[in-house]
């Protein structure tokens, strides 16, 4: 059990139920934030036609809460800037390679993001954020959690991470703060070139789970 | 020999190197452990791709023992 659910002691622990709950709360959320906007823009047309550039006004904040939501949720995966290729660096680079296989570490190479297999799904763990897709593929939670010490290097961060998802997974889960719950075309659309592949693998692997 | 790590600003930084027989070396590892834990880090054994164990005490026949931070929501 992890030490750190101490900290958010309030909160159920995460399981296959609470992630499904969670991921549908997100959807009625959005919703309620966007229907009532595109509800309004109908009944103004509906109105006077005159209204139309305010109606229009209204479509756009529907389109745009969605996509506000969706681009935090891309964020908490999004590089942190360029990899120091310093000593530290290097010797948490080794370290996290020692940690994880050959194919998360070619992945991680090529787009910062290591993937792990777990019990709740694929999840994909970055410096300050992680992943997770869901068996089947249909929904990718998007957390935002890191290590403590903000001057540890880039792979160390990660290594934090991954570790303790490790040890308690459904702790981790638990811990990290949701960012972003939704399809994963629609976080795909977000993130940067480079991290796609990622995503992409996780994805397949959330198939195979299936 | 069996290695205590603890990851921290310069990569990762090796505390004690012990073998179960050489009781000396338990010891002083024994010791370091115990006052990175009182430091705040957490110790955690890797056992492969999605398992690892949360320890309290030094496990004296795992070959790698990794001290990290605690980790929080953003």
């Amino acid at each position: 059990m992890l030490p750190e659910l101490a900290s958010v002691y309030w909160r159920p622990r995460a399981s296959e139920l609470t992630l499904r709950r969670s991921g549908r709360v997100w959807t009625l959320w959005t919703l309620a934030h966007t229907v009532p906007f595109i509800g309004a823009a109908v009944l103004l047309i509906a109105l006077n036609p005159v209204t139309l550039p305010v109606a229009l006004a209204a479509l756009a904040q529907a389109w745009l809460i969605p996509e506000l939501y969706v681009a935090r949720g891309a964020n908490v995966v999004r590089p942190r800037g360029p990899v120091a290729r310093s000593g530290a660096e290097v010797a948490a680079l080794g370290l996290l390679g020692d940690l994880i296989g050959h194919e998360p570490r070619a992945l991680h190479a090529r787009t910062g993001l290591v993937l792990e297999r777990g019990k709740l799904g694929a999840w994909l763990v970055a410096e300050t954020g992680a992943l997770l897709v869901l068996p089947g593929s249909r929904r990718v939670h998007c957390y935002c959690v890191k290590a403590t010490d903000p001057k540890l290097p880039s792979s160390d961060r990660i290594a934090h991470l991954l570790l303790a998802l490790r040890a308690d997974e459904s702790g981790f889960a638990t811990v990290a703060n949701l960012a972003f719950s939704g399809a994963p075309w629609r976080l795909r659309r977000r993130l940067p070139k480079g991290v796609r592949p990622a995503l992409d693998a996780a994805t397949d692997a959330g198939r195979a789970m299936a | 020999m069996s290695r205590l790590i603890r990851m921290d600003q310069t990569g990762h930084t090796t505390l004690a190197e012990w073998s179960a027989e050489d009781q000396d070396s338990v010891a002083a590892a024994v010791q370091a452990f115990r006052a990175e834990l009182d430091r705040g880090y957490f110790a955690v054994v890797s056992e492969g791709e999605g398992h690892a164990e949360q320890v309290r005490e030094l496990p004296l026949h795992a070959p790698l023992v990794i001290l990290r931070r605690p980790i929080a929501g953003g």
